[in-house]
């Protein structure tokens, strides 16, 4: 049983897809909808525990053997991954229809679902595949279904967004498939584990080379790396708040997880680190993020935008883990991944109740929102501490092994800017909190707390953020493992 | 010949890969900005059947007077093409129908003119 495990996690979303769309009904789309999603996470948690127990879960599609055939391959990295999609696609479906009833045209309901459904099916495709191809076709599958969602938006600027996104992320898709082609063309295979292997004996080969530098490209649009990120604020900010949530929280974690996947399952830390020195590249274009990205959201003033823009500078922290290509510094990228996906995925829940309530996410409308939305509100800001650092939270947690690899390296001014840029969150924070609970409400306004079907799903994510960084064995754990297995350093 | 111009389906693929980028990049009409999106994605498709091309190989199915002696050509690129092909139409009729609700909102599919009424809807603090 434990060996199908993989290719359930996949089929189970991809073929109630179009069940779903069959459904015809509001609330039975949504509901069957999220039995779904809390079934792909049933067996996401199942598959975490099998790779934990007995090693990495190897698949072969259809009974073809690798590497001819299509292989999933599951280890600690991947089910990582799994869980974290899954959980967050699973509670997300929760959030109630306040906000996707009234940001989606009526009648539309089980289309969305649908396509939610089909955008899950595509990232949880990429993260068990160990085909490189493979990787390609649900990279599309997942895109597609995501441009689509964000075009969905009742906001004026929602196709025009989702167009900029689709140019982008098609270009972003078409550099990758390039890159695997040359790489298939240099090893004529298109296994992962395979390739790894064959590629050791053509490391120095200028293709090789380039094959690298076109799948990094064409990874870095899609994960929103600085400076390739110019898709990401508008196509966040226009979107449905459940769908921000969603892939903010799923679609750019994917995206890191397959650029580790090639930086170091395919290519090795040896040879794009040492070798290349990738690190040169990556680790200034990191600290640019951090910053820049923290700088513009400070001057947002609209919450969805800011939190856009947050996310570039969140993005930064992940691969600045990378570039340190070390234990700890993978180790507290993944771990980053795991925690940012929480926090964002409930501060654009919180941005959802918001604006089911105000009927916008204008920062200058929420003058006095703490006394009006206190639960709400208190929601925002365990979920800015996090985003902040603020130890007791799981964004501490990443800051404090980032540093660490820092310091590993003996790198004292960028663990210096490390805190530094924690500093611009505090202060994009502070902005939304000092109106929110020190600025008298707007007396006519009529707004009252949330209903409870959006409050569970937003406490459960920033709920978990508190949980998670108290309790860190089981993330840190996990993310060390696979950190591990990664840099080829034997348990 | 020398060998830069032996690999000529190299310098298609490149050609058409940045002819797509630029018209993507300099064009302000989406509908001119997904055609350059087409010709790009072609290029690559392009780039894999060359690569399963070998000189004098033949389709790979096994003639009648069996395999001796037969070449045949590489049918794995070829195949993953078929995908590729259909995800490049499901991104066309995506981004076209994209082009349609933006001219049903803007009345107008040129992005300079869409990006100057959204810079005067912020300025009227409608974002």
């Amino acid at each position: 049983m434990n060996a199908h495990l993989p290719v359930l996690a996949v089929l189970t979303p991809l073929l109630s897809a179009p069940l779903c769309l069959m459904l015809r009904r509001k609330l039975a789309a949504r509901f069957f909808a999220i039995a779904v999603a809390w079934i792909t996470f049933a067996i996401a948690i199942s598959t975490l525990q099998a790779v934990m127990q007995a090693g990495d879960i190897r698949y072969e599609l259809g009974g073809f053997a690798p590497p001819l055939g299509i292989e999933l391959r599951v280890d600690a990295t991947n089910a990582l991954m799994l869980l974290l999609v899954s959980s967050i696609a699973a509670v997300v479906l929760l959030f109630g229809p306040g906000s996707a009833g009234a940001t989606i045209a009526k009648g539309r309901e089980p289309a969305f679902y649908t396509l939610l459904l089909l955008a899950l099916a595509g990232l949880i495709g990429i993260t068990v595949t160990g085909d490189a191809f493979n990787v390609f076709v649900f990279l599309e599958v997942s895109s597609l279904a995501s441009y689509t969602l964000i075009g969905l938006g009742n906001d004026r600027h929602a196709p025009m967004s989702a167009f900029s996104y689709l140019i982008m992320g098609t270009l972003g898709g078409t550099f990758f498939l390039l890159g695997v082609g040359l790489l298939y063309q240099m090893t004529g295979t298109l296994n992962m584990a395979d390739l790894t292997v064959r590629l050791q004996d053509v490391h120095g080969s200028r293709t090789v080379v380039l094959a690298l530098a076109l799948l990094v490209v064409g990874i870095g649009i899609k994960l929103a790396v600085f400076p390739l990120h110019q898709w990401l604020p508008n196509a966040y900010s226009h979107a449905p708040s459940v769908v921000s949530a969603f892939l903010a929280a799923t679609s750019t974690k994917v995206m890191y997880y397959v650029l580790v996947r090639v930086l170091f399952t395919l290519f090795g830390a040896a040879f794009v680190f040492e070798t290349l020195r990738a690190d040169y590249l990556l680790m200034p274009l990191s600290i640019l993020a951090m910053f820049g990205g923290s700088l513009a959201a400070i001057y947002q003033t609209n919450l969805k935008r800011l939190l856009a823009y947050s996310s570039v500078a969140q993005v930064g922290y992940m691969t600045l883990g990378l570039s340190f290509a070390s234990v700890t510094g993978v180790t507290a990228g993944l771990v980053h991944v795991f925690n940012h996906a929480l926090m964002k995925g409930g501060l654009f829940l919180v941005v959802g109740c918001i604006t089911a309530q105000l009927g916008s996410s204008d920062i200058a409308r929420m003058r006095g929102l703490g006394k009006r939305m206190p639960l709400t509100m208190a929601a925002f800001v365990v979920g800015g501490f996090a985003l902040i650092g603020v130890p007791a939270t799981v964004g501490f947690v990443s800051k404090w092994y980032l540093v660490q690899a820092a310091l590993e390296k003996g790198m004292l001014p960028v663990a210096f800017l490390i805190l530094l840029s924690s500093i611009l969150a505090v202060v994009y924070i502070w902005r939304v909190v000092e109106i929110a609970y020190f600025q008298e409400p707007e007396a006519e306004a009529k707004v009252s707390e949330a209903p409870l079907n959006q409050l569970l799903p937003t406490w459960l994510l920033i709920g978990s953020t508190l949980f998670f960084g108290l309790n860190t064995d089981v993330t840190v754990g996990v993310a060390q493992m696979a950190a591990r297995q990664l840099m080829g350093v034997l348990p | 010949m020398s060998a830069s111009l032996g690999l000529w389906n190299y310098w298609v693929v490149i050609v058409l890969m940045m002819i797509g980028l630029y018209i993507v990049i300099a064009r302000d009409s989406l509908v001119k900005k997904v055609m350059g999106l087409n010709i790009f994605q072609v290029s690559v498709i392009m780039f894999y059947v060359s690569m399963g091309k070998v000189d004098g190989g033949t389709a790979p199915i096994v003639p009648e007077g069996g395999v001796e002696g037969v070449v045949f050509s590489n049918p794995l690129p070829h195949v993953l093409m078929l995908t590729a092909i259909v995800v490049g139409i499901a991104t066309t009729a995506l981004a076209l129908a994209l082009v349609v609700r933006i001219q049903e909102r803007y009345g107008t599919v040129e992005e300079d003119e869409i990006r100057d009424m959204d810079f005067r809807d912020t300025e009227h603090g409608d974002p």
